[in-house]
């Protein structure tokens, strides 16, 4: 092998190196550059996450502390929730209401240990109509709250639950 | 990691009906394990949806919320093609988000 061979080895072997390392640190530049991206930077944070209200055991505490006021029923409240849950760990439950200026829907289950189950602000553009799913322990009075200017209405509905979703 | 976020948005007329789907275990702190012990809480506090910049949705949520949670509500001033984020904390101070397109 002459120099020149030699040279011309060594030139092949820096240029592998060389390549190697621009493909690794480009592979991890796409990486870091793509996260932020497909992560929105917006985040929730629980700061006015109602604890009080949800950690309340009994039903008149929570509304006490999640409105401060006593619900007067109301028929322009709409609560979609079945009559029978077959599967208390997962009850579709929807409230929608036609109440003029609504701020605030929330969703409570009675004989739950915890009755608040969720809590939707509503801010103005909003629609007032929310759908989740949740447990029930047992069949047990589901109660739809909607703050409407300065009143909070409220509908109820008795919905059986034959196995339930919050025991082992 | 592959989100935790599944999140459909539809602009019909004046009003963006969106539904989303998240993968959480919502363990409520009442349920016990093979070995019988409590298994602690572990849930999602709240989720937020943002639209240009601003709170279309919040949802504060319990522990009797399902696991896997799905949500649904529609709000006004969005069109076809603009963002819409949605992100969520939990109460042991995990959190995910997602941007999604509205359709």
């Amino acid at each position: 092998m002459n120099s020149k061979q030699m040279s011309a080895r060594r030139g092949q072997t820096r240029r592998k190196i060389v390549q190697a390392a621009i493909a690794g640190g480009l592979a991890g530049l796409g990486l870091a550059g793509a996260a932020p991206l497909s992560r929105a930077r917006a985040a929730a944070d629980a700061t006015n996450w109602p604890k009080d209200a949800f950690s309340q055991k009994t039903e008149a505490d929570a509304i006490k502390a999640l409105y401060g006021k006593t619900p007067e029923a109301s028929d322009k409240i709409n609560l979609d929730a079945p009559e029978i849950a077959e599967n208390g760990a997962v009850v579709p439950i929807a409230v929608s209401t036609t109440l003029p200026d609504v701020t605030s829907i929330a969703i409570l289950v009675s004989e739950n240990p915890f009755p608040l189950a969720a809590n939707y602000p509503i801010p103005p553009g909003t629609s007032p109509v929310v759908a989740n799913r949740l447990k029930m322990a047992k069949t047990s009075k589901v109660i739809a709250l909607v703050a409407s200017g300065d009143k909070v209405f409220s509908a109820s509905k008795e919905v059986k639950v034959t196995v339930g979703g919050c025991g082992g | 990691m592959a989100s935790t976020i599944r999140m459909r948005a539809v602009a019909g007329g004046d009003t963006t009906e969106v539904q989303a789907l998240v993968q959480h275990p919502m363990e409520s702190g009442f349920v016990k394990d093979a070995q019988g012990n409590l298994i602690p809480p572990h849930y999602i506090e709240v989720v937020q949806f943002e639209h240009a910049g601003k709170a279309v949705f919040t949802a504060y949520w319990g522990p009797a919320v399902s696991k896997d949670p799905y949500i649904k509500f529609s709000f006004k001033g969005a069109q076809k093609g603009d963002d819409l984020t949605i992100s969520w904390v939990d109460n042991k101070g995990s959190s995910d988000s997602l941007m999604g397109k509205i359709q």
